[in-house]
């Protein structure tokens, strides 16, 4: 008989069928993260994305302590609407070799890491880029619906046609449909989901790059703000930002050379289970959970030789709060039902909890980098730079986006 | 129920050769989901290939029953995540048919946002939006 997904998610064991020795993966612990670099992240940029990402790429550079022209590989999200071209003649890129885009928006936000760990380890490439610039605050909001009707006259393929026509057009809207299965199948209260967005804001006010870092919040606060989409409030949602980040990959021989402290690959995975549409994941026998976070994350642990309880720290991919606090579960810091008790009063995912988790303020609170501002705060906890830094930090878990073809990475240090 | 605000199109179906019969079946008044003929399985969205017999000649589209039970929904409560043909509030459920498959729609106009709940039982009623367009939406029944 061939694998049973469902089963092994249902029980709790990643079993794949095809399993290639973890000593046969060519990144574990031979590619690292050696600079990382961003923008100012705000709400209002006044800037192209072109610009910006080439400022975040350039500061990855600095932080590294390589040149510009040393980079020759690039890597982004094929939603990124600047084009490679201009990159390479804007950043003088002479010596570009690899390229590639990941697809599935926030899913690829640690597979895009992964492809470049790829093209280093295979000797493809020598010191990849990956980079990520929006304009989501003040340019082209895909996460609203208004938008649609000035442009399209039909879904834009043929999943989204049995969605779209009925006006469900928006992310937060196809996630609420799942969120509040996994609440009404574990009993999970409104007042319990409050203290993820409580708790990532209080990180937010002690971080001086977030967007929220000069707005407190309370669980009282939480609790009067409007539904958007009900089950989901407008603290539920993740903070629409103006911003670029990027961080550059390269071989572990050479990271011990550069600047920064390197921040090893120990393992990484890319995930697309079975149903997997996109976002609108109704079909797979079970949707009170996110299967593609779980499959990628095991993947992730399987490569590296860890289990959910070595990590010491998580940057968990949440466009909305559920998003981050279903992955407690699929990432195995708590059993599978219990992310609610988990992080009622905060303190377990505080910076000297259980699972310190998104210590930047994650999506919600710090910015909306599309993840990547995930990976910048892994590194940093990783490296003892954080504004909210956990202890002598050895592992860090780092998610993409739910919902979608997915990806995962376990960083150490 | 569900209002739509004049003047806005509502954003039609993408039609492809492996949905088409599913989207004519509804223009007819009729609902139909893929099954294929040698496994038996049922399968929505419809695909070129049923994933379990590998086969590219098995996908018929056969009757359903249209009834099911709600498995999860949500409503718009505001206009920032809702599509502006439609006015709030207005919800979408995910409905568990009997043959297994999951289909989204809008509450019909029997039901008010406020009324609906997981388990709750309803079946497809179709509604035309233009000349060119029907779509499905869910109605209350008997248990």
């Amino acid at each position: 008989m061939g694998r049973n997904i469902l089963e092994e998610y249902m029980n709790r064991k990643y079993d794949a069928d095809i399993k290639p020795s973890p000593q046969a993966n060519l990144i574990k612990d031979k590619t690292a993260i050696v600079g990382i670099g961003e923008t100012e992240y705000s709400k209002n940029s006044g800037r192209d994305e072109l610009d910006m990402a080439c400022e975040a790429i350039k500061n990855a550079a600095d932080d590294a302590g390589i040149k510009v022209e040393d980079i020759d590989g690039l890597e982004t999200f094929t939603l990124d609407r600047t084009a490679m071209p201009f990159i390479v003649s804007t950043l003088g890129l002479k010596n570009l070799r690899f390229a590639s885009e990941v697809s599935f928006g926030g899913g690829a936000a640690c597979a895009v890491t992964l492809h470049a760990a790829a093209a280093v380890a295979t000797g493809v490439a020598k010191n990849v880029v990956c980079y990520r610039a929006l304009n989501e605050a003040s340019g082209h909001r895909f996460g609203r619906g208004d938008g649609y009707a000035k442009y399209m006259i039909s879904a834009p393929t043929p999943h989204y046609g049995y969605t779209f026509p009925m006006g469900f057009c928006t992310p937060l809207s196809w996630a609420g449909c799942w969120g509040r299965r996994w609440m009404h199948e574990f009993n999970v209260t409104y007042e319990q989901i409050g203290w993820w967005a409580v708790v990532l804001r209080e990180y937010a006010n002690k971080n001086p790059r977030a967007i929220f870092h000069d707005k407190p919040m309370t669980h009282e606060d939480y609790m009067n703000v409007q539904m958007i989409v009900e089950p989901l409030r407008l603290f539920d949602c993740c903070v629409d930002t103006d911003g670029a980040a990027a961080h550059i990959v390269t071989s572990a021989e050479r990271a011990k050379d550069l600047k920064q402290k390197p921040v090893y690959i120990l393992g990484a995975g890319q995930s697309a289970p079975i149903e997997q549409e996109i976002q609108t994941i109704y079909n797979r026998p079970v949707i009170s959970g996110l299967f593609e976070t779980w499959y990628a994350a095991h993947e992730a642990y399987r490569v590296a030789g860890v289990e959910g309880k070595d990590i010491d720290v998580a940057e968990l991919y949440d466009p909305y709060s559920l998003g981050g606090i279903m992955s407690l579960e699929e990432c195995d810091f708590c059993e599978r039902g219990d992310a609610g008790n988990f992080i009622e009063g905060g303190d377990n995912i505080r910076v000297d909890g259980k699972m310190p988790t998104n210590t930047n303020g994650g999506l919600l609170s710090e910015a909306y980098i599309h993840g990547y501002n995930l990976v910048n705060e892994g590194v940093r906890q990783l490296r003892g730079q954080s504004y909210n830094q956990v202890k002598d930090p050895e592992l860090c878990m780092v998610t993409a986006g739910p919902g979608v073809p997915s990806s995962a990475m376990v960083l150490r240090n | 129920m569900v209002e739509y605000v004049p003047g806005i199109p509502i954003l039609k179906p993408y039609i492809d050769a492996d949905n088409k019969p599913y989207w004519d079946a509804v223009n007819d008044h009729k609902f139909v989901v893929q099954q294929c003929n040698k496994c038996k399985n049922y399968y929505q969205p419809p695909r070129p290939m049923c994933p379990e017999c590998l086969t590219l000649d098995t996908m018929d589209f056969v009757p359903a029953s249209g009834k099911g039970e709600v498995h999860s929904y949500i409503i718009y409560t505001t206009d920032k995540m809702a599509y502006p043909g439609m006015k709030i509030p207005y919800a979408v459920m995910v409905v568990e048919l009997d043959e297994g498959v999951r289909i989204t729609a809008n509450n019909a106009d029997d039901i008010d946002t406020e009324e609906i709940h997981i388990g709750m039982p309803v079946e497809i009623t179709f509604v035309d939006i233009d000349d060119s367009l029907t779509l499905y939406q869910f109605k209350k029944r008997e248990a």
